[in-house]
């Protein structure tokens, strides 16, 4: 499927951590056209296998992908009146939720809205404060009983938004946090169809990232791979955030580089990007990550890692906005590198025999 | 269930102290189990073997609950012999004012404060100290590195039972029925009764690394939402062993949540949806072991947790240890 | 003096081959087998005499807290962000020393005749800092650093003599553990040694956890530069440990309950011994003991430290005497460690 195609089907759908069973399907059949084989694994995370061709007497080495499918979303905490309460499920600033459309997962799905009382009954002081969570309610538009009948308590809410096209090649959406990245590992593995290579190559849609990394670091345990390779998203450039903590959209992959990243492995993805001119950034991190890369570096007796981040701006809202350039440049970048990979660079990475 | 609630809770058992609690627990269980070990951190693990029920896949399930407690750690004696002390788990610093804590040999002390600046000032464990009636440093006879935990007796209120622990000694309480009233299960099952939980679910960590189970149960308790202005909350005393959705450090095993579901209304009994917001239970490291396990968690509603009068209902603590027989005895539903 | 090399050689989290790399000629000549993992963890065993030999693991991490440039302005100046805990307060006015060349440049500071009277008052946040190389242009500074280098704070280790025989330096968060740690490697043990010197423990205990799971050792000490804090203070409380009462034995920190066995074991020894030593305040700090003890199916473990004074800031004080006590107590322990019984 065309990038832009693919990334609306999955970033449409539903997915919030812990509950990614729709999204996997759709990834499942786009992966399934370049892989060997596929599983799910304990938690959910979608493991496709596409096996490199090598020689008998040439080691088994292997590559992993990860890029995380589950999304931040909400969950019912008590009906009220014909309302309902929530929590949030990862991240969120609750400011963004106001006013926002969603869909509550019952017995059956339903459309709703977070309301916002109008400002004619509100005070000037009311409106300069912000809403905390227990005045934000779920409106579903059904009566009490109705309500008792179709939703329970921890049933999952997905916020709603359509994919849309932005000039320039943007595009806005929700999810693209990080199901842009499960596009370009589609991308990659799309390219390497047409390219040799003779390491085993992973492609990991993993789950439950925003909760804690917990795919990333189940799945590396299960597949001990020699290398991974996270793909996630980073800040993109935007009014009032100054450009230290941001890189640009439409800048390529941002290429992270840190104690959660092999120096030797960020040089070799920097030279596959010089080497096939692809536009690309370099993103400093002098810490934690906060990616699938940190959970997986230090799995079983740990692995070469790095991470690629896609400029994203408004990360955590539904309207992130990313350059469908960048997504193409990064699955290009991957299929380049791992094409390149052989017994040479497992010892520059000083990977054991 | 009351006589066993009592002696747990009155066990004393902070993070990192737990063998009079195990021993306890070891006595009640050692003749029930098949094989019973405890490992390097001090969990204790119980296995009892599966015998094998046609037409029923065997899986290997894993139980948990913490036999730690909060309490108290001194950090410095001075010159007067009063102690300066920080906190073992989460413990709330207003729950301190007015406490007596007890030391591993049994001696008492009181928790006193400095003078308060501001009226409104929140109560903060730096401004505390503990005084065990010493004269001196000399005289006080205790050492940095000391630990206490609250002091409180075990009430009986009839239907509701009030005790400092329950936090999770219910829990633990709940295996030990389970095991007793266990005839026989087609599934290999461990209970784990762990340590270290209060302090960064440590003992889960490790044993469920040891046992390497498919499916996994956590027993620990759930805050409820109904006493006077309570943060909201759907989860009420009294209406039943609680399911637990997420809470802040997992999200439960949609399949494990459902086969709790599913069980729970075969047997007609009373449960209720648990969504908490802070805290996190033995399932979170379990959930994240080796290569991903299946995990859920059964919360026994409790009011006022963390603090030295934590109050649960014994309705809910005997249909937690019903629900629990009925997952064993029939298939893993997922 | 091997503590100074230590703690002037440059490591920061992520950037730890310089001191690896001497670390490792210190020791070659003392251990059987080393190797260096996928993070840069060096492990270096040394096989013990006796037929069925336990497996110790003692650490000392090589990293230390620093900086990373994470751009290059217009004008020429750097900005940059800190690598591992440090208090924005320190870094005011200091110098550094940056990547691998050891590019020097200053972080700069608004003169106090420029400054209200308000200001002066307040905090500056590293965000609002910049270091100054001397470049012009971001080409200028281009030639001479690039984002993602390391950098440390220049401080020359110095003998400040006394009874105490203070030092002071960088790093000794935890070159002052791995010096400890390279002189106990000239002894012999009943048991296979697992010397291990980690990496990126102040960004997360990362070098220990994989370490730990590859060696699975039966038992682990961790050794390090500790929290003192024996200023005078306003009320009677903790010093955490104090600088001259010996080595420091920790009971329970964030990251860790040692191993009761393991502490009366310490205790034990030292009282046996006469060597002077004192329990750090508990709940302070976290240290490699907090992830190995996890590893697998649990290890039992114990950290023991050298007070040092102003850790994860440019300068800091720890006494040679206090050095010597840690090795003598680890050395003795070390002897002991075979016969405590390890199972429950």
């Amino acid at each position: 499927m065309q990038t832009k195609d693919f990334l609306k089907q999955i970033t449409e759908a539903s997915g919030v951590s812990g509950y990614e069973d729709s999204v996997r399907e759709l990834v499942r059949t786009e992966f399934a056209l370049y892989a060997d084989e596929i599983r799910t694994d304990t938690l959910g995370s979608l493991i496709a296998l596409k096996r490199g061709e090598r020689s008998a007497e040439t080691p088994r080495r292997s590559i992993m992908l990860a890029g995380h499918m589950d999304e931040i979303g909400l969950v019912i905490t008590q009906a009220e009146k014909g309302y309902l309460r929530f929590s949030t499920v990862g991240g969120f600033d609750l400011r963004v939720l106001l006013g926002q459309e969603v869909v509550v997962h019952g017995h059956r799905d339903l459309p709703g809205v977070i309301g916002t009382r109008p400002p004619h009954v509100l005070s000037s002081e009311e409106q300069e404060q912000v809403v905390p969570l227990d005045r934000l309610f779920i409106d579903v538009g059904l009566t009490e009983a109705e309500l008792a009948e179709s939703v329970r308590v921890g049933d999952i809410v997905t916020l709603r938004r359509d994919f849309t096209e932005l000039a320039g090649g943007l595009v806005a959406g929700k999810a693209f946090d990080d199901r842009a990245a499960v596009a370009c590992i589609a991308q990659c593995l799309q390219h390497l169809s047409t390219l040799k290579h003779t390491w085993d190559v992973y492609a990991v849609a993993t789950v439950q990232e925003e909760t804690g990394l917990k795919g990333a670091l189940t799945s590396a345990f299960g597949i001990e791979p020699d290398i991974g390779i996270a793909i996630d998203v980073g800040h993109g450039n935007m009014l009032g955030v100054s450009e230290v903590d941001t890189v640009n959209v439409g800048g390529g992959p941002a290429l992270g580089f840190g104690p959660n990243i092999h120096p030797v492995l960020y040089e070799q993805l920097v030279g596959v990007a010089k080497k096939y001119e692809i536009c690309h950034q370099i993103d400093p991190i002098p810490g934690a990550s906060g990616t699938d890369a940190w959970a997986m570096q230090v799995t079983r007796e740990g692995m070469p890692t790095a991470l690629i981040s896609i400029p994203l701006r408004y990360m955590h809202t539904t309207v992130e906005t990313l350059s469908l350039k960048d997504v193409e440049r990064i699955g290009r970048l991957l299929a380049l590198f791992i094409a390149g990979l052989s017994e040479e660079s497992a010892s520059e990475l000083g990977l054991a025999r | 269930m009351k006589e066993l609630l009592a002696e747990l809770t009155e066990t004393w058992g902070p993070s990192g102290y737990e063998d009079s609690v195990r021993k306890v627990i070891q006595k009640r269980i050692a003749d029930r189990a098949d094989e019973v070990r405890v490992d390097a951190l001090g969990n204790l693990i119980a296995l009892r073997r599966g015998k094998p029920k046609r037409g029923v896949a065997k899986r290997k399930i894993m139980l948990a609950a913490h036999m730690d407690e909060i309490g108290v750690i001194v950090s410095h004696v001075d010159e007067k012999g009063f102690l300066r002390f920080s906190g073992i788990g989460g413990v709330f610093p207003p729950t301190l004012l007015g406490s007596r804590v007890v030391f591993g040999d049994g001696s008492t002390g009181v928790i006193g404060r400095e003078k308060v600046d501001k009226p409104d000032e929140a109560p903060r464990m730096d401004k505390m100290f503990i005084d065990v009636g010493a004269v001196d440093r000399e005289h006080a006879k205790r050492r940095v590195g000391d630990v206490a935990t609250f002091t409180r007796p075990f009430v009986d209120l009839g239907q509701r039972l009030v005790a400092k622990a329950f936090d999770d000694r219910v829990g633990c309480a709940v295996l030990v029925q389970t095991l007793l009233g266990l005839k026989s299960t087609p599934h290999d099952v461990y209970f784990v009764f762990t340590v270290q939980e209060e302090v960064g679910v440590r003992g889960a960590t490790t044993s469920a690394f040891g046992v390497e189970p498919d499916v996994a149960i956590a027993l620990d308790v759930t805050m409820t939402g109904d006493t006077p202005e309570a943060p909201r909350m759907a989860v009420a005393l009294g209406a039943g062993p609680a399911i637990k959705v997420k809470d802040r450090g997992m999200l439960a095993h949609v399949g494990v949540k459902n086969w709790m579901v599913q069980t729970a209304e075969r047997l007609g009994l009373p449960y209720q949806f648990e969504v908490l917001e802070a805290g996190s239970t033995d399932a979170m490291a379990i959930q994240t072991s080796r290569a991903g396990v299946a995990a859920g968690v059964l919360s026994i509603p409790t009011r006022y947790v963390h603090t030295p009068s934590e109050m649960v209902d014994l309705g809910d603590v005997q249909q937690s240890v019903e629900l629990l027989l009925g997952l064993l005895t029939a298939p893993v539903g997922f | 003096m091997l503590l100074k090399e230590l703690s002037e050689a440059v490591g920061v989290s992520g950037h730890e081959g310089a001191v690896r790399q001497l670390i490792l000629d210190a020791i070659k000549g003392q251990v059987d087998e080393h190797r260096v993992d996928a993070l840069g963890n060096l492990i270096a065993l040394k096989k013990g005499h006796g037929e069925k030999r336990r497996k110790v693991m003692v650490a000392a991490h090589m990293d230390e807290i620093g900086l990373m440039i994470v751009r290059i302005e217009k004008e020429g100046s750097l900005r940059f962000r800190p690598v591992g805990g440090i208090d924005h307060r320190v870094l005011l006015a200091k110098k550094v020393l940056i990547g691998d060349k050891k590019v020097p440049g200053v972080i700069g500071s608004k003169p106090v005749h420029l400054l209200e009277p308000r200001q002066r008052q307040q905090v500056v946040h590293v965000e609002e800092m910049s270091i100054d190389i001397g470049a012009t242009s971001q080409d200028d500074a281009s030639n001479l650093v690039k984002v993602g280098d390391y950098a440390t704070f220049d401080v020359s280790y110095r003998e400040l003599g006394g009874q105490l025989r203070a030092v002071t330096g960088k790093a000794f968060d935890d070159r002052a553990g791995c010096a400890v740690l390279i002189q106990l490697l000239s002894g012999t043990y009943p048991f296979d040694l697992y010397a291990t010197f980690t990496v990126q423990e102040e960004v997360g205990l990362r070098g220990a956890r994989v370490a730990a799971y590859s060696i699975a050792p039966d038992v682990a000490f961790a050794l390090e530069g500790t929290i003192c804090d024996d200023m005078p203070k306003l009320k009677d409380v903790s010093p955490t440990t104090i600088v001259g009462g010996g080595a420091a034995i920790t009971i329970m920190d964030r990251s860790v309950i040692a191993d009761r066995r393991l502490v009366d074991l310490l205790v034990r020894t030292a009282e046996e011994h006469g060597i002077p030593h004192q329990f750090k305040q508990p709940n302070m700090g976290g240290t490699d003991a907090g992830a190995i003890h996890l590893a697998r199916t649990g290890v039992p473990a114990v950290t023991v430290a050298v007070p040092s004074r102003y850790i994860h800031s440019p300068v800091c004080l720890l006494s040679l005497n206090d050095l010597d006590s840690t090795v003598k107590l680890m050395r003795e322990t070390l002897m002991g460690v075979n016969d405590i019984e390890l199972n429950r």
